[in-house]
């Protein structure tokens, strides 16, 4: 796009947002190591996913949190995202965040904002996601789960709705990250959810399909 | 991948920004869209130029600290230099859910639908 200049950092070759956008919007993808949160955004992003990081201090926080990373002062969190454009206007950035459990804090404050979370889990491995789900209960913010296809053991849903303690109204919904169409119904299913939040309607099992693919 | 930013020692983060670590303020969200309003000039800070070149059409905090490779606080002091100059203007994200203590944070139901629409159409 840009050939006139070439001075490091170059300009980036990736298709640019519509000069008319002006709003942006966050969802966060959380999920242990290795669930597929990377290949997620990646199969519903414009553009190949980035990374970047963020030094957040540590002053100020609870106790808990602190000994957490004993001595320390500030740490850095390393993330990869991907964004949506929507329409001319807005755009939708989706942010994969590690789940693991010591920094968690350090995401809620990145991410803070956000419209909601997709706690993405492998059946096989469902504790990694228990301190991210406390997490976003305890903020309040809004999200489902969706199990990421890696084969095994055939868990039914209710056997895994009953090991993450999900409450009644959180969907939980079937996917295949690497797969563009059931990504993309993950993120329909949170939206939607979110929909019957704001409208008071969610107090009830969810009424939606509990499979996105 | 090179990273021009994360193998760095901190002092020379510490010099791009002037000495300063924190931004005066939280100006800037990770999805504030950054325009600018004016091209770079000679003999301006490299990082500053190159905000302005990528900044040509609408560029997000975060994928701007992607593209620097330096972490997206750095970047914010940066960009707080420029919108202090005048030189970028900042699209602030319309929609900051309230956060009520122990309770869940509502969207505004006009953002949702946009959203349902612009995810179905995908
Ligand atoms: N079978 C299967 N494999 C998947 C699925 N989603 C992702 N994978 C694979 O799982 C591996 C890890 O996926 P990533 O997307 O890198 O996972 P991640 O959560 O970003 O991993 P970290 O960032 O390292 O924590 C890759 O080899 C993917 O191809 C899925 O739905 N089914
Ligand atoms: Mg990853």
């Amino acid at each position: 796009m840009d050939s006139a200049t070439s001075d490091p950092p170059a300009t980036p070759e990736r298709a640019p947002l519509a000069r008319t956008t002006d709003n942006g919007l966050k969802i966060v993808i959380v999920g242990g190591f290795g669930v597929g949160k990377t290949t997620m955004v990646q199969s519903v992003s414009d553009i190949r996913p980035l990374n970047t990081e963020e030094t957040m201090t540590l002053a100020g926080r609870g106790i808990d949190d602190r000994s957490a990373v004993p001595g320390k002062t500030a740490t850095t969190v390393a993330f990869d995202f991907g964004r949506i454009s929507l329409d001319e206007r807005t755009v939708l950035y989706l942010f994969g965040a590690p789940g693991q459990e010591r920094f968690w804090f350090l995401w809620d404050r990145l991410f803070s904002g956000s419209l909601g979370a997709i706690v993405l889990v492998d059946h096989r491995r469902l504790a990694d996601s228990w301190y991210a789900i406390d997490r976003l209960e305890h903020h309040g913010t809004p999200f489902i789960v969706a199990r990421n296809d890696f084969g095994g053991p055939p868990y039914t849903r209710a056997e895994v709705r009953d090991a993450l303690d999900l409450d009644p109204h959180v969907p939980l919904v079937d996917c295949d990250a690497r797969a563009r169409e059931s990504s993309k119904g993950v993120l329909i299913a949170l939206v939607e959810h979110l929909q019957r939040l704001a409208t008071g309607t969610a107090a009830t099992a969810p009424t939606a399909p509990e499979t996105a693919t | 991948m090179t990273r021009a930013g994360r193998d760095d020692d901190p002092d020379r983060l510490y010099t791009l920004t002037g000495g300063r670590s924190r931004p005066a303020s939280d100006e800037f969200d990770l999805v504030t869209l950054v325009v600018t309003e004016c091209e770079p000039t000679p003999g301006m800070q490299s990082e500053h130029a190159a905000i302005l070149r990528i900044c040509r059409t609408p560029t997000a905090v975060v994928e701007l600290s992607a593209d620097l490779g330096l972490p997206v606080g750095i970047t914010k002091i940066l960009l707080s230099d420029l919108l202090a100059a005048g030189r970028i203007t900042a699209r602030h994200p319309r929609y900051a859910p309230p956060r009520t203590p122990g309770g869940v944070r509502f969207a505004d139901p006009e953002t949702l639908e946009k959203v349902l629409v612009g995810l179905r159409d995908l």
